[in-house]
């Protein structure tokens, strides 16, 4: 027992095999294929991979925000605090979002509420969950709005979405979704349609949120460099599943998965001494509706081996600390050696 | 100079007696088989400067230059013709800039068959060799928009440009709706074709990395004016301009060791609106380093070597 009560101290939120598809026209789309993952009190998780991975859908499973039909979750649990939160009822679900676990989005032009105030809309939050006042409600819309630092809170409160740049609605939405002191805060693309100086006054932002409100942070991105800045854990997902998952250092210097290192020798480098091309990933992810038999990323790999094909790998434990697993065979003890892979026995050479 | 404008201006009307300034007074030249990478962020005006550059929008002021002649500044019909054979323009949302209703023999054929100095089948012919050059299939070449992916439709849009075989190509933001693992391709494709082709670009992005990568000399834009321009590698390693500084340091890389070390000095504040703007220096709401005089006095460009040019009051 007294380990059980350990383990929720260590993670806020944990997801288990978890499975979800899509019923289209066209067949049934397996979006997400067997997830697990954790994130630790005051942590933050980024989730990295390209559009169509299964990232999105992944939180808005953990949300309750899968649209049923035609999403279904198949499978798998996601325990917060120890109690499972898929597949409630709205009024059990209710109970946690937006209260334990607040959630940004990209577009914060689309997200909010056109025809409400903004400190309307923060203020419904409250007396929704909170069930303060009104008045009571509105004087706190306006704290939390100047605790993401909007310039004249007050005034900003009773103006409109239209009336806000960019910038300043992913703030209020911030606020928002700050409003019941959430134990974890999940942020799907927060930044990408921000210009890089906005991006960083609302990624210090959230630190900084982090950090006073003792949150625990699940960041969805493809952006490399936010994961770099903001990241403690990777989990790089790819075709539905995590293929490699480590601390964020891990990740970057010691990439054990083909595809992780290929998302990173397509960026270009910020160092004096650039390459002269960029290495694209050729090829693009596999169709869903009939998900290879083999590993995902198989028709893409530099190194495909004929295993790949036909069988999907285990998650290889990397390092002596268990935090880094790979999900590719280049890791079995039998595989052969790769150039610029990290690989089981490359301790020294890291 | 393949390319070069003075002092570039165009003004938005926007309401009465309210005019926006989204492009106001650029002089930037570009040199043949050269990249000139135009960075800033949104709203500061580089799309109406590549568009009003090539004659997308007519110009309010100032003169823009193709081969040294002076290109008019409100595209007649004939114009449009005559000038679409060297400027071409690349968009940057491959979702709403090909018509869905055209096929992509249609898309791409299209400017062909307004010059019309080709049969059906030569044109026929041309799509295949394009799409092949992009990387597509000439199986393609009946399927609608609908059917391909970002960036397979951000080829078809390339394609479509290059079928004409320009000398000048404005670029604008061609890989900001793609994957990072797409971006490397279309990046790539651009870098073969200004190789084979020897294009000259105008290659608009907010991506500072993406941009240094590729362009052999950098503009950064901010409000309808250029504060910065020079060498690339010049511009992002030894950024003069207050604005290029902060915007260079709010660019976070794919390194979480860098970012660790990093100084926190995010820019305050936002880009403020450029409609109905006073004098001095458009920056000086946001500057670290304004002094009174920024206020009420235009900065002049200065030249700090050769190639790089500054337009800011610091340094006079």
């Amino acid at each position: 027992m007294s380990e059980m009560d350990d383990t929720f101290k260590d993670n806020v939120l944990e997801v288990e095999n978890l499975n979800v598809e899509f019923s289209t026209y066209g067949g049934v789309v397996q979006a997400v294929r067997g997830v697990n993952f954790s994130v630790g009190r005051g942590e933050t998780l980024a989730i990295v991979g390209e559009s169509g991975c299964g990232k999105s859908v992944t939180v808005q499973s953990i949300m309750g925000l899968l649209p049923t039909p035609p999403g279904k979750i198949t499978a798998g649990e996601a325990r917060l605090r120890g109690n499972n939160i898929l597949n409630l009822p709205a009024k059990e679900a209710n109970k946690f979002r937006g209260v334990e676990i607040g959630m940004i989005f990209q577009d914060p032009m689309t997200s909010l509420n056109p025809t409400m105030t903004i400190g309307d809309q923060i203020s419904e939050t409250l007396m929704v969950h909170r069930h303060l006042s009104y008045s009571d409600a509105s004087a706190k819309a306006v704290a939390l709005l100047e605790k993401t630092r909007i310039p004249e809170a007050k005034k900003r409160a009773a103006q409109y979405p239209f009336e806000f740049s960019g910038g300043m609605l992913q703030r209020a939405m911030i606020a928002q979704s700050l409003a019941c002191n959430p134990s974890v805060l999940i942020a799907d693309e927060p930044t990408t349609a921000l210009d890089v100086t906005i991006q960083a006054q609302i990624l210090e932002l959230m630190s900084e949120l982090q950090k006073t409100e003792d949150m625990s942070i699940i960041l969805i991105t493809h952006d490399l460099a936010v994961v770099a800045k903001m990241a403690d854990r990777v989990a790089v997902m790819y075709a539905g599943q995590i293929v490699e998952m480590g601390t964020v250092d891990e990740i970057f210097y010691e990439s054990a998965h083909p595809y992780t290192m290929g998302l990173k020798e397509a960026m270009p480098s910020n160092r004096k001494d650039r390459a002269k091309k960029l290495t694209p990933i050729e090829g693009s992810p596999p169709d869903l509706f009939s998900p290879p038999a083999g590993c995902g990323y198989f028709a893409r790999c530099p190194h495909a081996m004929a295993l790949c094909e036909t069988k999907q790998s285990e998650e290889f434990i990397l390092t002596s600390s268990s935090s880094h697993f790979s999900k590719c065979w280049l890791q079995h003890p039998e595989a052969p050696k790769t150039d610029g892979l990290f690989q089981v026995g490359d301790d020294d050479a890291g | 100079m393949l390319v070069r404008t003075e002092g570039l201006k165009k003004y938005f009307k926007v309401g009465r007696d309210q005019m926006l300034h989204a492009v106001d007074g650029i002089s930037l030249g570009i040199e043949q088989n050269e990249i000139l990478g135009l960075v800033g962020e949104s709203g500061s005006g580089k799309s109406t400067f590549g568009k009003t550059l090539i004659g997308l929008h007519p110009r309010t002021g100032g003169k823009a230059y193709y081969e040294e002649q002076e290109i008019p500044a409100k595209f007649s019909a004939a114009d449009h013709l005559a000038y679409s054979k060297n400027l071409q323009m690349i968009f940057q949302d491959p979702y709403s800039s090909l018509n869905p209703r055209m096929t992509v023999l249609d898309i791409v054929g299209e400017g062909l068959h307004i010059q019309g100095q080709h049969t059906k089948s030569q044109i026929k012919e041309e799509v295949a060799t394009w799409l092949a050059q992009v990387g597509l299939n000439a199986d393609h070449m009946s399927r609608y928009p609908h059917e391909f992916s970002g960036g397979q439709r951000q080829r078809i849009g390339i394609a479509r440009a290059m079928i004409i075989k320009p000398k000048f190509v404005v670029c604008d933001e061609p890989i900001s709706a793609l994957d990072v693992s797409v971006q490397a391709q279309v990046i790539n494709l651009l870098d073969d074709l200004k190789n084979s082709l020897g294009l000259t670009l105008l290659f608009i992005a907010h991506d500072l990395s993406m941009v240094r990568y590729v362009s052999d000399r950098m503009a950064v834009m901010y409000l309808g004016t250029v504060v910065e321009c020079g060498p690339s590698d010049e511009v992002f390693f030894n950024p003069q301009h207050p604005y290029t500084k902060l915007l260079i340091e709010s660019n976070p890389e794919p390194d979480p060791k860098a970012e660790r070390a990093r100084q926190h000095a995010s820019i305050k504040g936002e880009i403020t609106s450029p409609i109905n703007m006073g004098p001095g220096c458009r920056f000086a709401d946001r500057c670290p380093s304004a002094t009174a005089r920024c206020s009420v006095e235009n900065p002049k460009t200065k030249h700090i070597s050769d190639q790089h040019s500054v337009t800011c009051n610091l340094f006079d």
